[in-house]
């Protein structure tokens, strides 16, 4: 625990917690919409604005957070226009961003070791004015995905019924990629653009074997996120992992206890609930009508 | 009548340069129960979807509530059901939930539900019948009751006009009464409904007018006509194969 009187060490684990607690709040959303691995497609156009960062000599943070929003808000609108050619679309945007970002951090003379800083997260080495973005846009985030919840919960539930209920639609899912965008650069420096997806995902995954409504499964995913960052850090540092993947493997871990304690548990109920036969519908054609 | 509810002039539909519906004009008033009938592919769910703004017309106008469609911003006068609701995705959702969605368009998306909007949300629950469901997973209903789901979300709202897509398609007896039931209170209360059926069934006596559409074009406007032929065999129930083994869930 000695660890923890250290600022940087404080530093880390409050960042962590704010990521644990946001990127499930949102990625309910992407799961919602089958958009579980978009997270991942933003951490690679991010990329892209973490070179351009480093070239201009700005905050890689801040034109990664621009650059990734420019990048969700195209895949917004090429998902909005139609399914067939977005996914090739999709796969061009990805692979331009990492490419791009490869390629702009290597012409800014960096070495290897800042690129790996943002590729699988760095969390110990976070100065204090990239750590008063990350409170602040992931208090953002968190206040938004809780106060439009009933709204983003019919968007991504219905697209076509939320359009008759007179809701600003594409307002709504644009915030959804910005904010998408806002999380991935915001975690980028904890977890890492390759491992971003997984907060966002793994802790929706958990939450989704065991709860029954939509509400509660934003509460436990959240739960869940904030115990995976918390464990994670408090494992990193005392068997001295990366934080990233550390985290990340206790969010998983979180889903095999979760999915088999929701699998025993139904059984149980199953078993010792008696054996009646499911109430079943009327038989489609009339068979013997008076 | 009183003033018209819904009127299309001259309306005109086309996917891809494809006509689907041509030279479509028709009016509802307040209290008129109509409905749109149809065969398969005849282009009846693109009317209703066009009237509510869904699919774009190609020419003529639509009004709604006496305004233009395109300035039309009233959308808590509308309830709408569709046909089913788009694949799930398995974050479960209660029956409550879902429901609960109906009353954005009258609440406002910034504004938190208050009591009004939990009282609406149970009425409309109760007059589906789903009341001792309500903290159920959608997921977990049959496909009639959640076909109920959808319709108690348009009631939450407390809209003037119901419009419905293909509210009765493969849903089980018990729910067709419910909802016949629900329809019934709904038009007592001044209601106006707009449905798109493929046959009528045990809505048929709340119906007052039917509008028959083929191949694109309005055929018969006026009184719910007879079935034609082996339609009207007396016994006949409206049955089509729909393969094997296709689940009846509308989320699954």
């Amino acid at each position: 625990m000695e660890l923890f009187q250290y600022p940087y060490m404080q530093r880390a684990l409050l960042a962590a917690l704010i990521i644990g607690l946001a990127a499930p709040s949102l990625g309910i959303y992407l799961v919602q919409r089958r958009l579980t691995l978009i997270g991942d497609g933003i951490g690679h156009v991010a990329l892209t604005g973490v070179g351009l960062g480093l070239l201009l000599n700005r905050s890689p943070v801040l034109v990664a957070v621009l650059v990734a929003a420019a990048g969700a808000v195209a895949v917004e609108l090429i998902r909005a226009r139609g399914r067939t050619s977005g996914d090739l679309a999709l796969a061009l945007l990805f692979y331009g961003g990492i490419a791009g970002g490869v390629m702009l951090v290597g012409l800014s003379n960096s070495n290897s070791a800042k690129l790996n800083a943002y590729l699988f997260g760095s969390l110990t080495t976070i100065p204090p004015e990239d750590m008063i973005v990350i409170v602040g846009l992931g208090v953002a985030i968190l206040v938004a995905m809780l106060a439009l919840r009933p709204a983003l919960f019919a968007v991504c539930h219905d697209e076509e019924y939320a359009r008759v209920s007179g809701l600003p639609v594409r307002t709504l899912n644009l915030l959804i990629a910005v904010t998408t965008a806002v999380t991935v650069t915001i975690a980028m420096r904890a977890v890492g653009v390759l491992l971003i997806s997984a907060l966002m995902v793994v802790p929706v995954a958990a939450a989704q074997q065991v709860a029954r409504g939509f509400r509660s499964t934003m509460a436990a995913a959240m739960l869940i996120g904030l115990l995976a960052a918390g464990s994670g850090i408090w494992v990193a540092a005392n068997a001295n992992t990366a934080p990233g993947a550390s985290v990340v493997l206790m969010a998983i871990a979180a889903f095999v206890v979760v999915a088999t304690f929701g699998a025993v548990w139904r059984g149980l109920r199953r078993r010792s609930a008696p054996a009646t036969t499911p109430a079943s519908e009327p038989h489609e054609v009339v068979l013997n009508r008076s | 009548m009183t003033a018209p509810v819904i009127t299309v002039t001259h309306g005109a539909v086309g996917y891809d340069g494809r006509p689907v519906l041509r030279d479509i004009s028709l009016t509802v008033a307040a209290g008129e129960v109509v409905a749109v009938l149809g065969a398969n592919g005849s282009g009846k769910s693109t009317l209703i979807r066009t009237i509510l703004g869904l699919v774009p017309l190609s020419a003529g106008s639509i009004t709604l509530f006496d305004r233009p469609l395109r300035r039309f911003r009233q959308w808590h006068r509308i309830g709408y059901v569709p046909q089913r609701l788009g694949a799930g995705s398995g974050v479960p959702a209660t029956v409550r939930e879902v429901v609960a969605s109906g009353r954005l368009a009258r609440r406002g998306i910034l504004r938190p539900p208050g009591a009004a909007d939990r009282a609406a949300v149970a009425a409309a629950l109760a007059s589906v019948g789903l009341t001792d469901r309500a903290d159920d997973p959608v997921a977990t209903l049959s496909g009639g009751q959640q076909q109920r789901t959808l319709i108690a979300r348009a009631l939450a709202g407390q809209p003037e006009l119901l419009v419905l897509d293909e509210p009765t398609a493969g849903v089980d007896a018990a729910s067709q009464e419910a909802f016949a039931a629900a329809l019934r209170g709904f038009v007592d209360g001044g209601g106006t409904v707009l449905l798109v059926a493929h046959e009528l069934g045990p809505l048929r006596p709340v119906i007052s007018r039917a509008i028959v559409i083929h191949q694109g074009g309005i055929a018969h406007d006026g009184a719910v006509p007879e079935p034609a032929g082996h339609h009207a065999a007396p016994d006949h129930d409206h049955v089509h194969p729909h393969g094997p083994d296709e689940h009846a869930g509308l989320w699954s």
